[in-house]
């Protein structure tokens, strides 16, 4: 898209995407630590990711003000105006998502000193690396504004819930079989909700990003995959 | 669109040519409202030059559209058709049909006078005439009717009311039109068009020389007057377009690019060049 007449307006626009993106790397990485430091219990780890929260939280507060200005004296219209919508919601994901990471690394702090089954730990470990890549990908996408790659992550949610509501069952089973691992596995459950939480705000900003292109959500109904986790006695 | 370029086309207008397809893309609700007015492959010269080609597009009664585009696009030609202003001036001529209710406007046999009767006209600058605020509106109706004095009254009374300029002159209806600030005048201006009883009311860039108050007023006031009167505006301030209309024509060296509801044109233009127009990304 042609460059505006007026310059410090695509300037304005550049630093709001470039505020973004800084959020989405540093989301991106505090997931990723959090999931490593719960697979190789590194509580050092944990607790970096738990103060860089803040950093977040602080790009959040900017995009909200880099907006409000430009909505004020930039009077943004068509997709322009999408692109600051859209940038408030995005950061608004990703501070979520950066929240849920933060949670996962508290939680593994707590396991360490636990009696976690190993294989539900890989579980978690699973997941999470499932919805790291999409949020790598959903980022991807945004930077390219390419609403192709942000439609193949948004079909993958599907699969991140199945493979969230094997976890459940897993985790449950573990529970029957010896009690003593219901503390242990109540954290695991949380986090493992925690991160299919996660996928599904990426799957919010790959329509975002194809909103801002286009004006329009993908059209078809979303792929859902953990529809059956309410019908089998599960709770 | 590409037919009848030569300055000699025939005076003679084809009869029901089809609909501009970019109107049938008007994607809202555009069913049970009546056009006042349709304009139908509507092409204007001045002299061997064309400046309007192929126009097509409807008037909404009740509605607000308006005319954008950058300067020379043919926005203001377009409007200054639909009163035939361009009456006034040799070597210009449209081809084409603009049907008001049914009739075509363009048709030699018209009575220019009634017409801009019916179509009224606000212009750029405020015209008040040097007289007094009370002749202001009255002279014009004069034109049209001869009533009683008080009935007069009452009229001039109702046209300065419907303009939101009673209360400020009710005690000086004696003084100079001029004497008025230029929001109040522009208020004027607009009384003595609707003192007429139009349907149809042009307004061609109404504040471009107003404050923002005297804008936000008049502003308020064609939303108003869409109950009772069709609205066409014609303005280079795209957010007074977005704020006042209903449907918008996006308009580009003489053609048209764009014509939607506003919502949909200010949010999700279909055209590049007017997604590039309204962004700010021309030239």
């Amino acid at each position: 898209m042609a460059d505006h007449i007026l310059k410090r307006f695509d300037e304005d626009l550049e630093k709001l995407n470039a505020t973004i993106n800084e959020m989405g790397g540093l989301t991106e990485s505090q997931f990723a630590k959090a999931l490593d430091a719960v697979r190789e219990r590194d509580t050092g780890l944990a607790e970096q990711v738990i103060a860089a929260d803040a950093r977040v939280d602080q790009l959040d507060a900017q995009v909200q003000q880099q907006t409000v200005q430009l909505l004020a004296l930039r009077q943004p219209m068509a997709v322009d105006l999408r692109v600051v919508l859209s940038s408030i919601k995005i950061a608004a994901a990703l501070e979520r998502i950066a929240d849920y990471a933060k949670n996962t690394a508290k939680r593994g702090i707590v396991l360490t000193s636990g009696t976690a089954p190993p294989s539900a730990v890989a579980g978690i470990d699973r997941l999470g690396k499932l919805v790291r890549t999409a949020l790598k990908d959903v980022l991807d996408a945004f930077a390219d504004d390419d609403v192709e790659k942000a439609h193949d992550v948004w079909q993958r949610d599907e699969e991140i819930d199945q493979v969230y509501t094997g976890l459940f069952r897993e985790l449950l089973t573990y529970m029957m079989e010896d009690p003593r691992t219901i503390t242990a596995c109540t954290h695991l459950l949380f986090m493992a909700k925690n991160i299919e939480r996660a996928g599904d705000h990426v799957t919010n900003i790959a329509e975002l990003v194809s909103f801002r292109r286009t004006g329009k959500t993908f059209a078809e109904a979303r792929p859902k995959g953990s529809g059956s986790l309410y019908t089998t006695g599960a709770s | 669109m590409d037919t009848a370029t030569a300055p000699s086309a025939p005076a003679n207008p084809p009869t029901n040519p089809p609909t501009n397809p970019m109107v049938l893309h008007a994607a809202v609700g555009t069913d049970g409202l009546a056009e006042k007015v349709t304009i139908r492959d509507l092409e204007f010269f001045y002299g061997e030059s064309r400046a309007l080609k192929g126009i097509s597009l409807p008037l909404y009664a009740n509605k607000a559209t308006a005319f954008i585009g950058p300067s020379g696009c043919g926005k203001s030609t377009l409007l200054r058709i639909l009163n035939r202003m361009y009456d006034l001036y040799p070597n210009q001529r449209a081809t084409g049909q603009v049907l008001f209710d049914g009739e075509n406007l363009l048709d030699a046999g018209q009575d220019i006078n009634l017409l801009r009767a019916r179509i009224g006209m606000v212009f750029q600058k405020p015209t008040p005439f040097p007289m007094s605020i009370y002749e202001n509106i009255a002279f014009g109706i004069r034109l049209y009717e001869k009533l009683p004095r008080a009935e007069m009254d009452a009229r001039v009374e109702r046209a300065l009311r419907r303009a939101a300029l009673w209360d400020e002159v009710k005690d000086k209806l004696a003084a100079s039109g001029l004497s008025l600030s230029g929001g109040q005048q522009q208020r004027l201006c607009i009384a003595r068009t609707v003192s007429v009883k139009p349907e149809v009311i042009l307004f061609d860039e109404p504040c471009s020389a107003l404050d923002p108050i005297s804008t936000a007023k008049i502003e308020e006031l064609i939303d108003e007057m869409k109950k009772d009167y069709t609205i066409v505006i014609v303005t280079h301030n795209m957010q007074q377009a977005a704020r006042v209309s209903d449907f918008t024509a996006f308009m580009y060296l003489g053609e048209l690019i764009e014509f939607d509801a506003t919502a949909n044109l200010f949010t999700t233009p279909r055209d590049k060049r007017t997604q590039a127009y309204i962004t700010g990304r021309f030239g």
